[in-house]
């Protein structure tokens, strides 16, 4: 019995492995979604960087200045650019079709995109980019391989000259003294505003502002939650009492 | 109340209905465990019911508009996301609990006489809510729904001469487009609804008739008092009433859990690649039905050979029908003169716990993609499954069995 057991674990965990796509490794991020900080700058680079071709369309911008703490006014002067009113949803005006043709495939609405790749995926593959000419924007993916996507953020990080390693952990050689592995790139082509520890700091906020906007009901559901819980405990100890008193006289 | 009660008993038999299912039915005073998915079924019923009236209100069945209307429903509409993971969960939930009611069936001889048609309305029902649940798979519109349905209907079409035909008049259109999603809202929200509501009333009557089963396998109407009423029963209300509250609540807790923190039950529940809306040109690379479906996706793989020069695809359909179709005449196939499993000989023990256990291999197997198991695996369990049937009228037959008591043991 024992082994059946272990050999259906055996099965489960590999599909785990499986169901994270082709073999890629990822590094693993830990998201807060109560960290309102961290979601206010991840929704700001999302608007200044992601949003021209990115839309959030099933939420709306007064949702997530609500959610996140942002004050209307403050919202509409300094996140919404196209005039729209707060209560609207946070569509582009890019036109799927000719989004398509100028890079191959229209860039996908990000709304669900936490649930669908995971934030551990969204975590590598903001930070998967690097220099291959052979590609239309110069630019590939570690993550994503062949992507349609330019690195947008190259001002930020910089553009790496070869394959970063993702999911590779960071350890000390013991004879050099030197870092092996690790995610940070290890030489750049051209450097960016940012440090590696910033920007893997602002990948962060932003996939944790992702990760949030994928699900924004999961505030109210841990708010009810507890309440709904705490009734069950209750009426259990009655429900058992009830049944108890009943039965009392069954033999 | 008391003349209000009598003035409507005069004109509908509301007293007797009361006493004839409730107050006065007698059942068995040795209920387990395991007796408490029958009415935990009829919530999680009501459950899907209820909230699929909720969300009817604000869904949109049409290829344009359902993914995002599901997203409004999440969003925007006051506690739409509650109302949405009450159905999504509770659709798992009754597979749930509608598995342990019929293991529960195996295991105490629930089937047999005098109660075949009780097992034949609850395989029905079983039946109606496999449709039921596919059915409200693809409204959604997200990938796997597609792809799911895709591949399900598509399985019509490995029927020989008629099959291309059959599955193009199920789809109303060459592939799954906005007009299958229409007829399957259709049937979905009325049509198989209304057919599970009769075949739950017939499955209570039958088994109201004849009366309930009980882990020993005795039959109490055979000892009663000298009100006639069984010596070893005790009425079903209020002495199963409470005892079911409890179970109630336990379930509810379980299932709450569930709904407010584990919604996607690790892509289980909600399948990941169903966040991304329907792309009729853009094949997963992985199609998984839903758990509960994966024990017959996997016998439906684990044929692989064309037999008498037809398609393996084909005889992988009639497997996998086959599958439930022999669920159907079980009543027939156990020979045994008890009907517990605790005066069955060790044969019967020893292959209910084999089936067991390769149905729920076979469940893993059909969640994983084909090239991440074992290949002899799968038809390993198949072969077994139908073992455990088709070996049923030797072995209960062979096997020499413990006498059973005349009066329930505690």
């Amino acid at each position: 019995m024992k082994n059946i057991i272990f050999a259906l674990f055996a099965l489960l965990s590999s599909s785990v492995v499986f169901a994270s796509g082709a073999n890629v490794h990822l590094d693993h991020v830990k998201v807060d979604i109560h960290d309102k900080e961290a979601m206010q700058s991840g929704l700001q680079l999302f608007t200044n960087y992601c949003m021209g071709c990115h839309s959030l369309k099933y939420s709306r911008f007064e949702r997530v200045a609500d959610d996140l703490g942002i004050p209307h006014e403050l919202y509409q002067q300094n996140l919404i650019f196209g005039g729209e009113k707060i209560g609207e949803l946070m569509t582009i005006p890019m036109a799927p079709k000719s989004a398509a043709a100028w890079f191959g495939a229209a860039p996908p609405d990000l709304s669900l995109v936490a649930r669908l790749r995971g934030t551990d995926w969204l975590y590598s593959y903001m930070r998967g980019f690097y220099k291959d000419e052979s590609r239309p924007w110069g630019v590939n993916n570690v993550v994503f391989k062949d992507v349609g996507m330019p690195h947008v953020l190259a001002g930020l990080q910089g553009l790496c000259a070869t394959p970063p390693a993702i999911g590779v952990k960071a350890e000390v050689d013991p004879i050099s003294g030197n870092v092996v592995g690790g995610s940070a790139c290890k030489s750049f082509v051209s450097e960016g505003t940012m440090k590696p520890e910033e920007y893997d700091r602002a990948m962060k906020n932003l996939v944790t502002f992702l990760a949030y906007v994928a699900e924004p009901s999961r505030f109210q559901a841990e708010a009810v939650a507890p309440y709904v819980l705490i009734f069950l405990l209750v009426l259990f100890v009655f429900a058992f009492l009830l049944n108890r008193e009943y039965w009392k006289d069954v033999h | 109340m008391q003349k209000l009660i009598q003035w409507i008993d005069e004109r509908l038999p509301i007293v007797e209905a009361w006493e004839k299912h409730l107050s006065k039915y007698y059942a068995p005073k040795n209920f387990n465990f395991w007796y408490m998915f029958g009415s935990l079924s009829i919530v999680v019923l009501v459950n899907q019911l209820l909230t699929g009236v909720w969300l009817t209100m604000s869904y949109v069945p049409t290829a344009e508009g359902a993914f995002a209307s599901v997203e409004y429903i999440m969003r925007d509409v006051e506690f739409g996301w509650l109302i949405r993971y009450l159905h999504s969960t509770g659709a798992s939930a009754f597979f749930v609990v509608v598995y342990l009611h019929m293991f529960r069936g195996l295991m105490y001889g629930s089937y047999k006489k005098p109660r075949e048609l009780v097992w034949i309305f609850g395989m029905t029902i079983y039946l109606a809510l496999m449709a039921e649940a596919f059915l409200g798979y693809l409204l959604p519109w997200g990938q796997m729904s597609y792809w799911g349905a895709q591949v399900i209907v598509s399985l019509f079409g490995a029927i020989p001469v008629v099959g291309e035909d059959l599955a193009q008049w199920i789809r109303g259109d060459y592939l799954i487009s906005g007009i299958t999603l229409n007829r399957f809202f259709a049937l979905h929200v009325i049509a198989l609804p209304i057919v599970l509501l009769g075949l739950v009333v017939m499955h209570i009557l039958a088994l109201h008739e004849v009366g309930s089963n009980n882990p020993d396998g005795v039959e109490i109407k055979k000892n009663k008092d000298a009100n006639g009423i069984p010596k070893d029963g005790i009425p079903f209300h209020p002495y199963y009433t409470v005892h079911d509250i409890v179970a109630l609540v336990i379930f509810l807790f379980v299932f709450c859990t569930v709904v407010f923190y584990f919604p996607e039950m690790g892509g289980y529940f909600l399948e990941k690649p169903n966040f991304e809306p329907a792309n009729p040109l853009k094949t997963p690379n992985h199609i998984a039905p839903v758990w509960y479906f994966t024990p017959f996706y996997a016998m439906l793989r684990a044929i692989t050979y064309p037999f008498f020069g037809v398609d393996a695809k084909f005889w992988g359909v009639v497997v996998m029908g086959g599958a439930i179709a022999i669920l159907f005449v079980l009543p027939w196939l156990d020979r045994s003169p008890v009907k517990s499993m605790r005066y069955k000989g060790w044969m019967s023990k020893v292959w209910l716990l084999i089936f067991a256990v390769s149905f729920v291999i076979l469940g893993v197997c059909g969640a994983l993609p084909a090239d991440a198991q074992p290949s002899w695996l799968a038809p390993l369990c198949t072969a077994l499954y139908f073992a455990y049937f088709v070996l049923m009228p030797f072995y209960t037959r062979m096997e020499s069995t413990k006498p059973v008591p005349e009066r329930v043991t505690g």
